[in-house]
């Protein structure tokens, strides 16, 4: 069992949740992640860290309310618990100084940005974060990447906050004007796909963190396989992170819509014990 | 043996054969010959004394029986059930000259699953562990580590066994389908040997969360490393990353350990279409067809590219599929998945074998015959193929010595080239059997106890 210590609401979908567990938050290193399963009848579904305190031997992660198991997840409090955390899993990312580097963090993928700048700001780096979301409402970790960065960019698609447009078009005007030696992409799929598109161009360095479907993060059931420079790579092991411009964007989406009839089956009857329980 | 009827089965995961009552059980019994010298004993791998117990069940002392089972072999009841008796023990029996052989197995799982009916409860308490004995790690807790690991706690070592997954039994648990091993029976074997002592850590990956030389510094004293034969195979052909493709572990593992059997009530799905070809033979492509059969498929078929005599499974889980209705599409390989618009499987291509020359395996080698390939409608495909060594946590332990197939080399006691490290199981054979990974288990638990009493720290 894995008690929540803390938990504060993002914004309408996402949540911040900490919770006791000492000895992963004491292997736990920048971009790996955890996989939780949070009772009995829960899937086994992974999340990246958002944060590890050693001292307090704790782990936080950032989720976002959509399927079942992360709307089961948000709903717990403060106190309650999951049955199971399994990790710190995932290759940590290389940490070092290679100069100027820029973060693009689409929705709640920003929440995976954060320690990753970081820790490239620790190591010396002069690091850019851009970061998107559909509108003002949804903005999450402002503040807190506005700490450890140099500059920060916002865009809304609507408008309603910072730049009205997409993630990729600061990149581009950046791009245009000055030149950085790596980028780092977290979002939707869509978006690192855009973005490495554009990073292509310019030969620089992009690196993608991929969250696919999976069971055990340990290699075993291989359904988190994905088309990597022709060939088939697991990303519980082999990544998460991934050089963004050998991976096959087109065939992860389709992979990630493998289960869609089910899961909609399945918060229909999620939903319908919901209903059950508040009468 | 009385069976469910297999029109029935395909309908649900309860369990195929139905175990012996007592007075079936009594009666098989009383026809072993309870020989001097006996030969049944040297076909097991866990050294169970036979006739002694099948004895016990003649003179209806069932408790005795199972105590005589549980000295040797810590998971009576899942051997009884999953172990190739008709390979081992009974080849061995007499009776196979006259008539048929004993029914060791079967007698086995009626001793065990007595116990665990009757018996459990009444036994003494837990065993606390001692402080001050020495601390072993098992890693793994499939039937290797948790056989190594029972044998080491009654010989009151201090026993942590570390598992990765959520869940105890390995293979058994995620692997093996409910209606041929329910789960219920390895969770009361497991709590069996958590009574002996043993703490069981799970989530708990070694190489990731610590690795060996954290645990020696905590003051672990010795290792099994039974980590399975965990990578799946694929087959690296055309369509394999479509939607529908799944590896046997993926699939069986959905099924099994996450219970997607019963969703929507357990929250993993698993998506089964109308036809399913499961490609391979062994006990792991049988349990995926048949498991797909009961997850509402028409159609199921076995692609194999050899005849059935060189068919790895079991001779029973082959009648079993084939009296469920599988197909069996033999000397046959798949050679690309083509699939729709949306990336779902559409159809399989596969292309007709004949046997060639004797190969290095022993057997003859299937050769393409010349424009053969046919097409199938097919949804979902499951590779079952075999696995290969997990990389995970031998990649934290540099020094230690692996095989070609990066396998872990160990001699017949387990011991690798660090002196502390014995490993057991499929991580040093490769895929092999239940039976064999316990006795390997046990032997290294033997050899750990004699390193131990040696050793001076």
């Amino acid at each position: 069992m894995y008690k929540i210590i803390q938990k504060r609401q993002l914004n309408s979908q996402v949540h911040l949740i900490e919770f006791e567990a000492k000895d992963l938050a004491m292997a736990a290193s920048a971009g790996q992640f955890v996989i939780l399963r949070v009772d009995e009848f829960g899937e086994r579904f992974p999340l990246t860290l958002y944060d590890f305190d050693c001292e307090n031997g704790t782990i936080t992660v950032v989720c976002q309310a959509i399927g079942v198991s992360t709307r089961k997840l948000c709903a717990l409090s403060q106190g309650d618990s999951v049955l199971d955390i399994s990790g710190p899993l995932g290759r940590s990312e290389q940490v070092q100084n290679v100069g100027k580097v820029i973060f693009v963090g689409g929705g709640v993928g920003t929440a995976e940005v954060y320690p990753i700048a970081k820790a490239m700001k620790q190591a010396g780096n002069d690091v850019t974060v851009i970061i998107g979301f559909r509108t003002k409402d949804l903005i999450i970790c402002e503040q807190e990447i506005k700490r450890i960065c140099d500059n920060l960019y916002i865009t809304t698609d609507d408008g309603s906050y910072g730049r009205k447009g997409f993630v990729t078009d600061i990149l581009k005007e950046l791009l245009a004007k000055d030149s950085y030696d790596l980028v780092f992409a977290i979002g939707p799929l869509v978006m690192m796909k855009s973005v490495s598109g554009v990073t292509k161009l310019k030969s620089i360095k992009t690196i993608v963190s991929l969250n696919s479907i999976m069971i055990d993060g340990t290699g075993m059931c291989g359904g988190c396989r994905i088309k990597y420079n022709e060939q088939a790579k697991f990303t519980c092991v082999d990544g998460p992170a991934f050089d963004g411009h050998l991976v096959d964007y087109d065939d992860i989406i389709l992979r990630q819509g493998r289960f869609k009839n089910k899961e909609e089956q399945s918060t229909k009857h999620y939903e319908h014990k919901c209903q059950i329980k508040l009468k | 043996m009385r069976e469910q009827d297999p029109k029935e089965r395909i309908k649900n995961f309860d369990e195929v054969p139905y175990g012996y009552s007592e007075a079936e059980a009594v009666a098989e019994a009383l026809r072993c010959l309870q020989c001097k010298n006996p030969p049944c004993v040297k076909g097991c791998p866990a050294e169970i004394d036979i006739p002694g117990f099948i004895k016990a069940i003649a003179e209806k002392q069932f408790s005795a029986a199972s105590a005589i089972l549980l000295e040797t072999n810590n998971l009576p009841a899942v051997c009884g059930r999953v172990c190739p008796q008709e390979d081992q023990c009974e080849k061995l029996c007499i009776l196979r000259h006259k008539a048929k052989p004993i029914d060791i197995g079967n007698l086995e799982r009626f001793a065990a699953d007595w116990k665990l009916k009757n018996g459990f409860g009444q036994e003494k308490p837990a065993i606390a562990q001692v402080i001050g004995h020495k601390k072993v790690a098992v890693i793994g807790a499939g039937p290797a580590g948790l056989t190594c690991a029972a044998d080491l706690a009654k010989m009151n070592y201090n026993v942590t066994l570390f598992e990765a997954l959520h869940k105890p039994g390995g293979v058994l648990t995620y692997g093996i389908p409910e209606f041929r091993l329910p789960k219920d029976i390895v969770m009361q074997e497991v709590e069996q040997i958590k009574n002996l002592g043993v703490d069981i850590k799970y989530n708990y990956i070694i190489g990731k969360i610590k690795t060996i030389e954290t645990l020696r510094n905590q003051g672990f004293k010795a290792f099994f490393i039974a980590t399975g034969a965990g990578l799946p195979y694929f087959m690296d052909i055309l369509g394999e990353d479509l939607n529908g493709v799944y590896s046997a572990n993926e699939f069986l593992a959905r099924v099994n350990l996450m219970k997607a059997y019963k969703f929507p009530e357990y929250d993993t799905p698993v998506e089964v279409g109308k036809r399913v070809a499961v490609i391979g033979a062994g006990n792991v492509a049988m349990d995926s067809a048949r498991c797909a059969l009961r997850l509402g498929a028409e159609k199921v078929y076995i692609i194999y590219r050899r005849t059935e005599n060189e068919m790895p499974a079991r001779k029973d889980e082959i009648y079993h599929a084939r009296q469920e209705g599988i197909e069996f599409h033999l000397l046959t390989n798949p050679i690309k998945i083509i699939g729709d618009e949306t990336g779902n499987v559409k159809t399989i291509v596969c292309i007709k074998n004949e046997l060639g020359t004797v190969d290095a395996s022993g057997r003859r080698r299937p050769v393409p015959i010349e424009n053969s390939d046919f097409e199938m409608l097919m949804d979902t495909v499951i590779i079952a193929i075999g696995n290969g060594s997990n990389p995970l946590l031998l990649d934290t332990i540099k020094e230690l010595k692996l095989t070609r197939k990066n396998n872990i080399e160990a001699d017949d006691a387990g011991a690798t080239n660090i002196p502390d490290i014995y490993a057991g199981g499929d991580i040093v054979t490769g895929s092999a059997t239940v039976i064999a990974a316990m006795g390997a288990g046990k032997k290294a638990a033997k050899a750990i106890d004699d390193f131990l009493k040696t050793s001076k720290s």
